[in-house]
């Protein structure tokens, strides 16, 4: 450090204070990267509920064989919409929620690369909710999250819902493709100075490669369900084996979307794990380089491996083969997270606050997802498998342990920056252990259900072997997991009004977010710091502390250029 | 067939027992389940050692390590060797799934059926023969068509809907056809499942060594009545199936000239192509 110079201690530093808008005109009017990012995670909380319900009467006409609680159409019903539900309107947005928060605050900037595109992206995702959920009134579509052709041609589907469903794809497409592209702009060019491709946070690599997944992926399910709307509605025949069209386009077009998706979904919350993990076991993430280098080498062979969702199709033996080694390949850059994780923990001094416990509760869940994923990679056990309940725990076990878990430990985290508040600490543990012991009960006697034969997506089974009994099971577990969901729901409502004032720095954390005051004003940041490494809030902290007792000692300070502003 | 483990794991195992391929798959589910717990247990356990042994203590220091490149060379390297062979296991016993071998000296006595379906993709024994049946998916019942055609364009073959029955000690192929939407023909103890999907011909083969009852259903998402689709496979002694196969065909016979007749009763005429054929 050259330049060196004594500073006043306390040091002021003037700023015109605009008072924050307020009224509901303000929250439509908004392009503040902050208020937007509230909008989606509420919103997409909103849907995540309703999801939970279809789940919930879904279990409930499985908790008995032969049971006529729901009739096949609206059995069909529930499962389309939970899908769709669950993956394009709750995780995907949910994670472009917590980086429209997140991403300026985490780089150092003042707000998105394009405020005004950020706000049409939310305002697309509304609509899109709305037109699905609107359908329900109508006729809700029932050919699944996967719709595959022909079931969903205006022959086997007749109903608009199918259209409703084609419309949202369509609409939270391009919401999602405008926020990505919103999101590497901003990091590519908004970083505060200092902050080197090595020295982002792991959750902003999670985001950058998100966002690279959503503009390769979602151009093609977009071109896929219009291509669906246009047999459906204009006279072509792209899926119509009677006319030349092929109903394998549609699984290829739709699976080499589906499992980019699913590394959409999930690298967010690897990135939220990577961020909290170190705070809260007071140690540097372990192998920061090889994480960052995973989570690109796993989107890159997430595009290589979408056919081993049709392994049970008509398609060559060569390609069997090849996805099943691609599918073995992208298992080894996740386990090698898994383990940098666990590393991360080693000998540090782990604090079990709730973020904490969901993080923990992640690794433990989605090894489980990552394990019966090699056994559905293998072609020749994937006969057995595919289409049954061991698919639908496997999927729930890298989704939910994968996604919602690692979203609840972002809740946790982040909520006191949100809203200058902190969430129970003991309502917080009560609602891991509901959704933790709620969805193994839930999930894991799934495998063995789907292992006895039963396929997904049936309304109802005879009571063969042990079926009965292992369905209840999982009913009763889905009850848990949804009561665990609500004790946090009740957190959240109580800490905004009665919660521990949070402070700016609460959990004494790795990234510049935590530099701002609680919630964060407007434009973020008066003054944006220099970064000089990974953990950047670290080395405040220690400057803030150096100078502390230099100013005790002397009544000054020789402080370097840049880190000036500590305790504005 | 190889069973590496004692049957209590059943609880956790794929349906097998029908068909040799079944078993295979059984069998190879069941290395790579021998690996997965060994990953299991070791991984779930570090991570559970970690939580308990490095929880905050009075006094402890975290240590201030950032990674450690031989080591993580060293892991990504395990995991990568692991499937590696893993995949090896797979390609060992790729064969005795997806071959069919050929019928036991008790099956039935079968002409060669290598002729009629000439496709790179469907797999014979090796002396050519199987008894080959044609799956037809529709909503939402599976109908099976035998061989037997009393017409040289091939129609006029024995059929049945929903029960599939078979002899015993005899390799049955199938060919797996769908009329309207994509569908999966599944029996769990017979191997493992395939979908029909309109436009393609999909493959597979069984060869049930007793006689019983194996039961299944439609595996993909088919319309409203996809859980009602269900499908039975019958096997019988070759001279039980030889017999039931002409009294189907008589069978349908009858019910044809009857339908004809009413037919003809109704609009006073008949002729050519108003024979009902699969």
């Amino acid at each position: 450090m050259a330049t060196t110079y004594v500073a006043p201690i306390p040091q002021l530093s003037a700023s015109r204070a605009e008072r924050e808008p307020s009224g509901w005109t303000s929250w439509i009017t908004t392009t503040d990267h902050k208020r937007i990012g509230i909008m989606y995670m509420v919103t997409t909380f909103v849907f995540f509920c309703l999801g939970g319900v279809e789940a919930l009467l879904m279990r409930l006409q499985l908790g008995a064989p032969n049971n006529t609680l729901v009739t096949p159409q609206v059995y069909n019903q529930l499962f389309t919409m939970h899908g769709t539900t669950m993956i394009f309107l709750f995780v995907v947005p949910m994670m472009a929620g917590l980086a429209n928060y997140f991403l300026p605050l985490m780089i150092g900037a003042r707000d998105m690369a394009f405020p005004r595109l950020n706000a049409l992206s939310f305002w697309l995702l509304l609509a899109a909710g709305i037109v699905f959920y609107a359908s329900i009134f109508f006729n809700a579509p029932e050919a699944g999250w996967t719709s595959y052709a022909p079931l969903s041609n205006a022959t086997y589907s007749p109903t608009a819902g199918q259209d409703a469903w084609i419309y949202l794809i369509h609409l939270t497409g391009l919401s999602s493709i405008l926020g990505a592209i919103n999101f590497y702009a901003t990091i590519a060019n908004m970083r505060a100075r200092g902050m080197s491709w090595g020295r982002l946070p792991l959750f902003i690599w999670a985001i950058l490669t998100y966002s690279v997944l959503i503009i390769f992926a979602m151009p093609v399910i977009a071109g896929a369900v219009t291509l669906l709307l246009t047999d459906r509605h204009f006279g072509t025949h792209f899926y119509d084996p009677a006319t030349g069209g092929s109903p394998l386009l549609w699984q290829n077009l739709f699976w080499f979307f589906g499992h980019p998706e699913v590394y959409i979904m999930v690298l967010p919350g690897f990135g939220i794990v990577s961020e909290i993990l170190p705070v809260f076991a007071r140690k540097p993430i372990f192998g920061y380089k090889a994480i960052a280098a995973a989570t690109v080498a796993i989107a890159f062979l997430g595009f290589l491996t979408w056919a081993h969702h049709m392994f049970t199709a008509p398609i060559p033996e060569a390609i069997l083969v090849f996805v099943m080694l691609s599918s073995y390949f992208i298992a080894v850059p996740t386990g090698v997270k898994i383990l940098n994780w666990i590393a991360t923990l080693w000998r540090g001094t782990i604090e079990f606050k709730t973020p904490l416990l969901f993080c923990a509760g992640f690794i433990a869940l989605f090894l489980i997802g990552g394990i019966s994923g090699v056994f559905l990679a293998t072609f020749p056990v994937d006969w057995q498998l595919n289409e049954t309940y061991f698919v639908v725990a496997h999927l729930h076990f890298v989704l939910v342990g994968g996604s919602v878990f690692t979203i609840f430990a972002a809740i946790y985290y982040w909520f006191p920056k949100m809203t200058g508040r902190m969430l129970s600490e003991g309502l917080g543990r009560l609602s891991f252990g509901l959704m933790f012991v709620g969805f193994l009960l839930t999930f894991l006697i799934q495998h063995v259900i789907g292992l006895d034969g039963m396929p997904r997506r049936v309304y109802e089974y005879d009571n063969v072997g042990n079926l009965q009994l292992y369905n209840l099971i999982s009913t009763v577990g889905s009850f848990i997991l949804a009561l665990g969901v609500i004790v946090t729901i009740v957190n959240v409502a109580r800490s905004l009004k009665v919660g521990v004032i949070a402070g700016p720095d609460p959990w004494k954390a790795n990234t510049l977010e935590w530099f701002t005051p609680s919630p964060p004003p407007q434009n973020n940041f008066d003054v944006i710091p220099v970064v000089r490494s990974a953990e950047p809030m670290k080395d405040i902290r220690r400057e803030v502390q150096r100078r502390t007792s230099a100013a005790g000692a002397a009544g000054g300070a020789t402080v370097p250029a840049g880190a000036t502003q500590v305790g504005v | 067939m190889g069973h590496l483990l004692p049957s209590t794991l059943a609880f956790f195992t794929p349906q097998s027992g029908g068909s040799p391929n079944a078993n295979e798959i059984d069998s190879l589910y069941k290395i790579i389940l021998v690996v997965a717990l060994v990953v299991f247990v070791g991984v779930e356990g570090a991570l559970a050692y970690a939580l308990v042994r490095f929880r905050k203590r009075r006094g402890a220091v975290p240590a201030q390590i950032r990674g450690n490149t031989r080591l993580e060379v060293g892991w990504t390297v395990g995991a990568a060797v692991l499937l590696i062979a893993i995949a090896v296991i797979t390609f060992v016993k790729l064969p005795a799934i997806q071959n069919p071998p050929n019928s036991s000296a008790n099956g039935d006595q079968l002409a060669s059926g290598g002729v009629l379906y000439a496709s790179t993709e469907r797999k014979l024994p090796p002396n050519g023969k199987a008894l080959n049946i044609t799956v037809i998916g529709r909503q939402f019942i599976w109908q099976y068509v035998y061989p037997g055609a009393s017409e040289p364009d091939g129609l006029g073959a024995p059929y049945s809907y929903e029960a599939m029955v078979v002899p015993t000690d005899t390799t049955v192929t199938l060919d797996i056809v769908s009329l309207d939407v994509v569908h999966s023909w599944w029996i769990p103890e017979l191997g493992g499942k395939f979908q029909a999907v309109p436009g393609y011909h999909n493959y597979t083969w069984f060869k049930i060594g007793k006689p019983g009852i194996y039961r299944g259903q439609c595996a993909v998402l088919c319309g409203r009545g996809h859980a009602r689709m269900l499908a039975t496979v019958r096997a019988v002694p070759p001279a039980q199936f030889d017999e039931w196969l002409a009294n189907q065909k008589r069978l349908i016979a009858q019910a044809n000239a009857a339908a004809q007749a009413e037919r003809a009763k109704l609009h006073g005429r008949t002729g050519p192509g108003q024979v009902e054929n699969p």
